[in-house]
């Protein structure tokens, strides 16, 4: 069964075309990696799936309901929770604050949502900067973060955006690992990244745009031998 | 590699783990229970010549609790409370002298209007996407707006304003009291102590997170499932309705209220000052604030009543409060931008 269907999905914003009539259908428990250059409109997909923008056209439906149009807040209640590239932490407070906000949406009491969001940031192996003002942390805990806010909505549908970016590669293994995890368990996730090794290593489909089309759909290894993709996004010398 | 990454179902973390040591609310309960305390001996050890200082400044300070609630951690910086102090005082004044209603009803009905008038306002400011100093000078317009309002309405007796009729003897229901009365200290420092108990639950219950975390990210929070706009008029809707009863209980105390007392642009600021002196987004702050401003205000008043000779030219001067108000900011803002509790607080956790 489809979790998402995005149709002919399209965003101008005064001339420019960021999003271009995009199609897509996810299947539950599906992993779709997405790839692009920079500007390929990837960001803008991400924003208008999940509400903090409205299509110019077309129509997103998320577990069999059309959420097109939607409010961030009410698409994030549904179920359909993205993290951002550029990590939006709530600075005044401690990471295991920013995780129990998301907790919260559970769990009515304090004590429950910390409780929670302390599982939550031990799942992302943020633990050794549980009581930490979030503002302190290094890019790599900011990531993780993020993903943790994400995960303890408990999310059917999960949007990254680039959650490896920024972190050495000593510390990506355990994030691929992490992710894979994620997937195993049952969770449907849409994956912006720059890191060819970790798309190819978790995605089970690929979609690559380009000037804010959709280039190519299908098996991740196969599009890697693709001419037009190659030539657009990975740079001869991949082929 | 091994496992390291384990399932959310068998790590739910114990309650008893260290990590989730959480005593701010016990610790900020001891403290209020401590200044509780201090409140009630304070009409036994204060010499009564300073009654009025004391009531000034626990007025001050629920202006600057409330207002904190909103433009602290809501992070809607409100230029406007005027408006629903205002209210409050009107409201009060209006029921107590055309009908003899008891001015605790009175406080309540403000209040619930002050609550009403203020979210219609946030409302129509983040609606139309007001934010920082356009949503602070448009909160400043509808308290104006008030100001000529009420100076232009018949039965609100235009700029005359109201006297409150004395009614002899002492009565809690209609909140009048011989002068002196220790009752004028105790019935507002209840209040105080009852409404820093509440932003105590506020901050740390599932609204309060939301609404620091709205403030912090809005954009960040709704993409976590926050109903940004409810968020924000709760935090309105308590701070209106807080404003509105310090009104209440000026009109009570001072038996007097006209348009300037009430919605003069004045009374914005000595909600604005004390808090952001004290601390603003702190619990603490707004209360530190006020018990520097309360007697700051008083000193100024009698000195320019009967200013010594080498200052002689300021008699009956207006608006020198607000020039030293002004000046006290600034030394505060380049010395302690974030007031004397929360620059002291940072440093104490450092």
């Amino acid at each position: 069964m489809s979790l998402l269907q995005v149709e002919g999905l399209t965003k101008r914003f005064s001339g420019l075309t960021a999003v271009d009539d995009i199609n897509i259908t996810v299947a539950d428990k599906e992993f779709l990696g997405i790839v692009g250059p920079n500007g390929a409109g990837k960001t803008t997909l991400f924003s208008l799936i999940s509400g903090q923008l409205p299509p110019t056209h077309g129509r997103i439906v998320f577990d069999g309901v059309d959420i097109t149009g939607w409010p961030a807040d009410k698409v994030a209640s549904a179920g359909l929770v993205r993290t951002f590239q550029l990590m939006r932490p709530f600075e005044s407070m401690t990471a295991l604050e920013n995780v129990a906000v998301a907790s919260h949406h559970r769990f009515r009491s304090r004590r429950d949502a910390r409780r929670h969001a302390l599982a939550v940031i031990e799942r992302v192996q943020l633990d050794r900067y549980v009581n930490a003002p979030a503002g302190s942390l290094p890019t790599a805990g900011l990531k993780r973060l993020e993903l943790a806010r994400a995960l303890a909505l408990e999310p059917k549908l999960l949007l990254l955006d680039e959650v490896l970016a920024g972190l050495v590669p000593a510390d990506r293994a355990p994030m691929i690992e992490l992710l894979g995890d994620l997937h195993a368990d049952g969770l449907t996730v849409l994956f912006i990244e720059h890191i060819m090794a970790a798309v190819l290593a978790l995605s089970e489909r690929l979609l690559v745009m380009h000037e804010g089309a959709q280039l190519a759909l299908g098996n991740p290894h196969e599009m890697t031998q693709d001419r037009a993709v190659v030539e657009a996004y990975l740079g001869e010398d991949y082929a | 590699m091994t496992r390291a990454v384990e399932r959310p179902q068998d790590s739910v973390a114990a309650a008893d783990d260290p990590r989730l040591k959480d005593n701010e609310t016990r610790n900020a309960f001891v403290t209020l229970g401590v200044l509780a305390i201090v409140l009630a001996v304070l009409p036994f050890v204060l010499n009564e010549r300073f009654e009025s200082i004391a009531v000034l400044t626990l007025i001050f300070a629920l202006m600057a609790v409330a207002w904190n609630l909103m433009s602290g951690f809501g992070g809607l910086f409100s230029f406007g409370h005027a408006a629903f102090f205002g209210i409050g005082a009107y409201v009060d004044a209006y029921l107590v002298v055309e009908y003899g209603i008891s001015p605790w009803i009175a406080m309540l009905l403000g209040a619930a209007l002050a609550t009403l008038v203020g979210i219609a306002i946030a409302f129509l400011c983040l609606r139309y996407q007001l934010a920082g100093a356009y949503f602070a000078l448009a909160t400043f317009a509808f308290a104006q707006m008030f100001l000529l309002l009420v100076q232009n309405l018949e039965f609100l007796h235009k700029t005359e304003g109201f006297n409150l009729p004395i009614l002899g003897g002492e009565s809690f229901w209609m909140l009048q009291f011989r002068q002196g009365s220790d009752l004028y200290i105790w019935i507002p420092a209840a209040i105080l102590v009852l409404a820093l108990a509440g932003v105590i639950l506020y901050v740390h219950s599932r609204p309060g997170q939301f609404v620091q975390a709205v403030r912090d990210d809005a954009v960040a929070a709704a993409s976590l499932g926050i109903n940004v706009m409810r968020t924000k008029l709760i935090a309105v809707g308590l701070s209106c309705a807080l404003t509105a009863v310090a009104g209440a209980f000026y009109t009570q105390y001072y038996f007097f209220v006209g348009p300037q007392q009430a919605f003069g642009a004045q009374v914005s600021i000595e909600a604005i000052i004390p808090a952001v002196i004290g601390g603003i987004g702190t619990i603490w702050g707004p209360l530190v604030g006020a018990l520097i401003v309360g007697p700051l205000a008083e000193l100024i008043d009698s000195v320019l009543r009967d200013p010594p000779a080498f200052i002689g030219f300021l008699q009956g001067v207006a608006g020198l409060d607000v020039a030293i108000y002004a000046a006290l900011l600034i030394v505060i803002v380049l010395f302690m931008p974030k007031g004397i509790y929360g620059t002291l607080k940072e440093r104490w956790r450092r």
